[in-house]
C-alpha cells in the first residue's frame, strides 16, 4: 500500500517532464533516424504543457490524469499525442479512489493503460513500438508482488530491456516502417521516451 | 540551418498570419484554434470539407481552402498532425447543416488525431462527420507490414474534385462515395535529390551524398524503395511513372496528371519532368486530359518531384474544370 493523492502525480508527472526536456535533443535524434525528427521536441511541447498544470486544482488524481492526458492530445499532435494521451486517459480511468492503493491496482491501472496504446495504435509486441518496452513492463509489475515500489522498479528494468530489444527489429507500423529492413539497427524512439516515463513512476511513486 | 523565419517556435503561426494578410479576400484564420477557415462562414446546406495535416507542405492545406476546394484546413507543427481541438472546432465552424467530410492523409499521426476527432464529434455535437483516408502512394509495395500506403499527391486532386462537387450541392454520402472512387483509381510515386530540414529540429531529416537520389519517398522526407545514384530526367520519370502503371491499370486513359516539386526543384526542372512524364504516358497509349505542374504538396525546401495519375471520366473532368478559387489553385472563377 501506498498513497495515491493529486501530489504524488504531480511528482510523477512532473519527474517525466524534466527527464522528456533533459533527453529532448536524443529523442528527437533517434527519431531523425528511422522517423521524421520531431519526436522528443513534440514531447517536450507537451510535457511542458502538463507540467504548467495546477496539482491542486483537481479533485482526485484521476481528475488530474485525464487532463493530462488530454493535454497531450491537444499539444503534441502526430501519433505521440493521441498514444500518451490515451495512456494517461486510461491510466486515470482505471485508478481507485484516493488514499492507499495496493500494487495490483496500480498494476490494473498500468494494464489499461496499455490496451488504450495497443487500442488506438493498434500495435503488436515486435512492431517495434513503444508496446514493446510497455508489455514486458506490464507483466514484470505484474508479477513483482505487493510493494509498490518494487513493482515499479521491476517494470522500468523490463521496459528498458524492451526498448533495447527494439534495435534489430523492423518497424511494422507508423513512419519508420516505411523503411522496412533499413529500420533494423535502430532504437525505438516511441519504446525510449516510454521507458523514461516508467523510469520515472519507479523513482515517485511509491 | 539557414531558414527565413523569426523563431522556431512559431513559424506556423506567422507563415498562417502572412497567409491571411495576403489572401484575406478568400481565407480567415482563426489563430486561437488554429484554423484556416473560407471567407463567408459555413453554407447552409453544403457539406463542408474540412482536411489538415502537418504544416510544410504549402500550398496545401490552408492553400486549398476557398471557392471549389476546402472549407477549413487544420495546419499542425511543421511534419506533425494537427490534433482533435483543432479539427473539432473546425468541424463545428463549417458545417452548414449537410454534414461534414474529413480528408485525411493516411499518416499513423493524422489518422488518430482525426480519429479521435471524429469520436469527440459524434460525443459532443450532433455534427454528421464522415472521413476518408487517402492512401495513393506505390512507393509503399508491403502494405501488410507497414502502416499502409501513404497519402500523398492524389491528396490534392481529391481537395479539388470533391471540392466541386460539394459545392454543387451532393450530399455527404455521395461525396463520400466519390472521394473514395477518386482515390481508388489514383496513385502517386514521388523521389527525392534532397533532404529538408524541420526548424524545431534544426538539422536535415536525412542525409543524402551529392551523387545519390532517394526514390519512392514520403512528404515529410520518410524514406521511400531505394537510394540510388542521380540520373538523368527520362530515366526519373521511369522510375515513378513505371511502378504507377504496373500498379493500376489506366487503360487507355484519359488522365488527369500532375507533375508536383517538393519545394526545392525549379520549374524549369518540373517541365522536363512533365514533357518525360508525357513522353511514356504517349508511349503506353495513355491521354493526359488535363495537368498541374507546379508546387501544390511539398516537402518543405527539399528537392525533388512527383508524379500522381488519376484515371478521369466526363464526371470527374467537369469537377475538375469547375470554378475553384483559393490561394493555391485557381481557374474559371
Amino acid at each position: 500500500m501506498t498513497a495515491l493523492n493529486p501530489d504524488v502525480i504531480h511528482t510523477w508527472l512532473a519527474d517525466f517532464a524534466s527527464q522528456v526536456h533533459e533527453n529532448a535533443a536524443w529523442l528527437t535524434d533517434l527519431d531523425r533516424a528511422i522517423g521524421d525528427a520531431d519526436h522528443g521536441s513534440n514531447l517536450d511541447r507537451g510535457m511542458r504543457a502538463v507540467d504548467a498544470l495546477d496539482a491542486a486544482s483537481f479533485a482526485d488524481s484521476a481528475a488530474y490524469l485525464k487532463k493530462a492526458g488530454m493535454t497531450l492530445v491537444s499539444t503534441v499532435g502526430g501519433a505521440s499525442g493521441p498514444l500518451y494521451g490515451t495512456f494517461f486517459l486510461r491510466v486515470g480511468g482505471a485508478l481507485p479512489p484516493d488514499g492507499e492503493i495496493r500494487a495490483s491496482q496500480w498494476g490494473d491501472a498500468f494494464e489499461a493503460g496499455l490496451a488504450g496504446i495497443v487500442q488506438r495504435g493498434r500495435a503488436e509486441v515486435g512492431d517495434k513500438t513503444m508496446v514493446d518496452a510497455l508489455t514486458p513492463a506490464v507483466a514484470a509489475f505484474r508479477g513483482a508482488g505487493d510493494d509498490v515500489k518494487a513493482a515499479w522498479a521491476a517494470a522500468a528494468t523490463a521496459s528498458a530491456a524492451g526498448r533495447d530489444a527494439t534495435v534489430p527489429l523492423v518497424a511494422r507500423k507508423g513512419r519508420a516502417s516505411y523503411l522496412g529492413e533499413r529500420s533494423a539497427g535502430h532504437q525505438d524512439p516511441g519504446a525510449s521516451s516510454v521507458t523514461l516515463l516508467i523510469e520515472s513512476a519507479a523513482r515517485t511513486l511509491g | 540551418m539557414k531558414k527565413l523565419i523569426n523563431d522556431v517556435e512559431n513559424v506556423v503561426i506567422d507563415s498562417l498570419r502572412g497567409l491571411e494578410l495576403a489572401h484575406g479576400d478568400l481565407v480567415t484564420v482563426d489563430y486561437e484554434n488554429r484554423i484556416v477557415l473560407r471567407k463567408g462562414g459555413p453554407r447552409a446546406g453544403k457539406v463542408g470539407l474540412l482536411s489538415g495535416g502537418g504544416s510544410g507542405h504549402e500550398p496545401m492545406h490552408g492553400g486549398f481552402v476557398g471557392l471549389g476546394m476546402l472549407d477549413a484546413a487544420c495546419p499542425g507543427e511543421v511534419f506533425t498532425s494537427p490534433v482533435p481541438d483543432q479539427m473539432m472546432a473546425a468541424t463545428k465552424a463549417i458545417d452548414g447543416g449537410a454534414g461534414v467530410l474529413h480528408i485525411v492523409k493516411n499518416y499513423t499521426g493524422d489518422v488518430m488525431n482525426f480519429e479521435m476527432a471524429a469520436e469527440m464529434a459524434a460525443a459532443e455535437s450532433g455534427v454528421q462527420v464522415e472521413s476518408v483516408v487517402v492512401d495513393d502512394d506505390v512507393a509503399v509495395q508491403d502494405s501488410l507490414y507497414t502502416a499502409g500506403r501513404r497519402g500523398v499527391g492524389l491528396t490534392v486532386l481529391i481537395e479539388k474534385i470533391v471540392g466541386a462537387a460539394a459545392e454543387e450541392g451532393r450530399d455527404l454520402d455521395t461525396l463520400v462515395a466519390l472521394a473514395k472512387r477518386v482515390n481508388g483509381q489514383g496513385r502517386s510515386m514521388g523521389m527525392a535529390l534532397t533532404s529538408c530540414t524541420v526548424p524545431a529540429a534544426g538539422k536535415p531529416t536525412f542525409d543524402l551524398a551529392d551523387d545519390e537520389m532517394e526514390v519512392g519517398i514520403g512528404i515529410h522526407g520518410e524514406p521511400g524503395r531505394e537510394r540510388r545514384k542521380v540520373a538523368p530526367a527520362k530515366e526519373v520519370a521511369e522510375m515513378l511513372v513505371e511502378p504507377i502503371l504496373n500498379d493500376f491499370d489506366f487503360g487507355g486513359g484519359p488522365v488527369i496528371a500532375m507533375v508536383n516539386g517538393m519545394g526545392g526543384t525549379p520549374l524549369l526542372e518540373l517541365f522536363i519532368m512533365y514533357a518525360e512524364v508525357h513522353k511514356i504516358l504517349d508511349k503506353h497509349g495513355i491521354t493526359i486530359a488535363r495537368n498541374l505542374v507546379g508546387n501544390y504538396i511539398t516537402s518543405l525546401e527539399m528537392a525533388g518531384s512527383s508524379v500522381t495519375l488519376l484515371r478521369a471520366d466526363d464526371d470527374l473532368l467537369k469537377l475538375w474544370d469547375a470554378p475553384v478559387l483559393t490561394p493555391g489553385l485557381r481557374w474559371g472563377a
